[in-house]
């Protein structure tokens, strides 16, 4: 984890890193922007079987609450507990220490369906027009 | 769709900073700057700066009691001192309230009236229609800035800047040379630290903006922050807890209320006194970080419906939700548990007493 570079992206601002066979999510830098100071998570439940694009955290800030989708299908093996006490470590370091929670990826094929750091960037320059 | 907007006369300053802006009442206003959190911990820390200008600035030339000043606000006005502010409420036939506001004494004929930006159409024609012609009654909203310097420090950062100021007293006010030019600044704030509102010229309020944020100590500071700060003071927000319909006796306000004279609306309010009002006010503390949210509903441990969330934060001092919400009469008491949210999801919450914040150094 780290190099958010390599990480893949969804259009809802998630990100998801793989590291072995294990899938990160996290919430992309203009999310966690646009949500502003992060003031509290609420984890899925470790066990749960996720879909992609489908809710599965939601986060709430001094502004507002949102929901958080998942960027990969799979199975929920670890939330980051950091969190919980300190959720402002989205805001903070959103690809790395704010990471959201871990996930036993259950079809890598699903990669084609989220873009690239590159696509992903270029997908931002056209919201902020 | 932002041209119709009004703005300050510091909108350009905001937008230098990078600050986020939004329609505000039908001002562009700036939410937040840093981040709302940073300007919350700035402000009750150390000295932020709040451009407050939307508000409504009024003049009354007249007699109190004669040309029915009095009679329009719910606070006692006769035997204010020169120099000295009061909050009070102008309501309606209805005992409902059309605005919250402070008003000042500059002399014994001459008193300035602050009120909330979104209704200063609504309040100078509600004065207009209801004091005598032989009075004065002027709109100087717009030829009036207005900026709050708040926090611990807010008296050493001013006195460098106005001199003579550090002298003031809590809810006094007097007029200063404020950089070569006669403005007004007050005691007053709406954070619950020390805090001077600075009501001077738009031109001389641009240089006095960068003069206080040239020190160090100053950060700007958005309305993001500002209603943390009010709620953790349960600080009233005309909208939230006041509104129309809404009885100034069910918005816990009744010390504010002077029923020794004659007032619009008095009647009503007496017969509630009389009767029992429908609902009251309520202070809860969440069981966790997650957070109220105005516009949601209240609900006793039976899952019944009692009432609506009007604001809702995440406390920084306490960290977690709070809230301020209007209940109905006796569905719930003292020590029973609530809830707060929607029919899908209830979040657990304890009654309290206000203020949430208790630290603060209004009165220093």
């Amino acid at each position: 984890m780290g190099n958010e570079e390599e990480y893949l992206y969804t259009k809802d601002h998630e990100w998801v890193c793989f590291e072995d066979s294990i899938a990160f999510v996290g919430v992309a830098d203009y999310a966690q922007n646009a949500l502003g100071d992060i003031t509290f998570i609420e984890f899925p439940e470790i066990g749960a079987e996720v879909e992609q694009f489908e809710q599965f955290a939601s986060v709430e800030s001094v502004k507002a609450a949102s929901d958080i989708f998942s960027p990969i299908s799979g199975k929920i093996i670890e939330a980051n507990q950091d969190l919980a006490s300190a959720p402002e470590l989205i805001n903070k370091s959103c690809y790395e220490k704010g990471w959201i929670s871990k996930i036993d990826p259950s079809d890598l094929d699903e990669k084609d369906n989220l873009m690239t750091f590159e696509d992903y960037s270029k997908f931002l320059e056209g919201l902020d027009t | 769709m932002q041209s119709s907007l009004q703005k300050t006369p510091l909108y350009k300053f905001h937008c230098e900073l990078n600050a986020r802006m939004v329609d505000f009442g039908g001002w562009l206003m700036p939410v937040q700057y840093d981040g709302i959190l940073s300007e919350y911990h700035q402000c009750r820390e150390s000295c932020a700066l709040f451009d407050i200008s939307h508000m409504g600035e009024f003049i009354f030339e007249g007699d109190l009691k004669q040309d029915g000043l009095d009679k329009i606000l719910t606070c006692e006005t006769s035997g204010m001192s020169l120099g000295s502010s009061r909050y009070g409420l102008m309501l309606n036939e209805k005992g409902g309230v059309i605005d919250d506001l402070i008003i000042f004494c500059i002399s014994e004929k001459k008193f300035m009236i602050v009120v909330n930006a979104s209704n200063i159409e609504k309040d100078f024609e509600h004065l207009r229609n209801n004091l005598s012609d032989s009075s004065l009654i002027t709109d100087v909203s717009s030829k009036t800035a207005k900026l709050d310097l708040q926090g611990p420090l807010s008296r050493d950062v001013l006195k460098k800047i106005v001199l003579g100021t550090e002298d003031l007293e809590y809810f006094r006010f007097d007029s200063f040379d404020i950089l070569g030019e006669e403005g007004i600044v007050s005691r007053t704030g709406y954070t619950g630290e020390l805090g001077y509102e600075i009501f001077c010229s738009p031109k001389k309020a641009e240089v006095l903006w960068q003069k206080f944020l040239d020190d160090d100590r100053v950060k700007p500071a958005g309305l993001g922050s500002r209603d943390i700060l009010r709620t953790e003071m349960a600080y009233s927000l005309y909208g939230n807890e006041i509104t129309e319909d809404t009885s100034p006796l069910e918005a816990g306000l009744s010390r504010f209320i002077c029923f020794d004279k004659e007032f619009i609306g008095r009647n009503i309010l007496l017969q509630q006194k009389e009767n029992g009002i429908k609902r009251k006010i309520v202070y809860f503390l969440s069981d966790s970080r997650r957070s109220p949210r105005h516009g949601q509903s209240l609900y006793a441990s039976d899952s019944k419906e009692i009432g609506i969330v009007t604001s809702g934060i995440f406390s920084p001092s306490i960290e977690k939700g709070i809230g301020i919400g209007l209940i109905n009469i006796d569905s719930a008491s003292d020590g029973d548990k609530i809830f707060f949210g929607d029919e899908k999801n209830k979040m657990p919450a304890i009654f309290t007493k206000r203020p949430f914040y208790k630290k603060g150094s209004l009165k220093t």
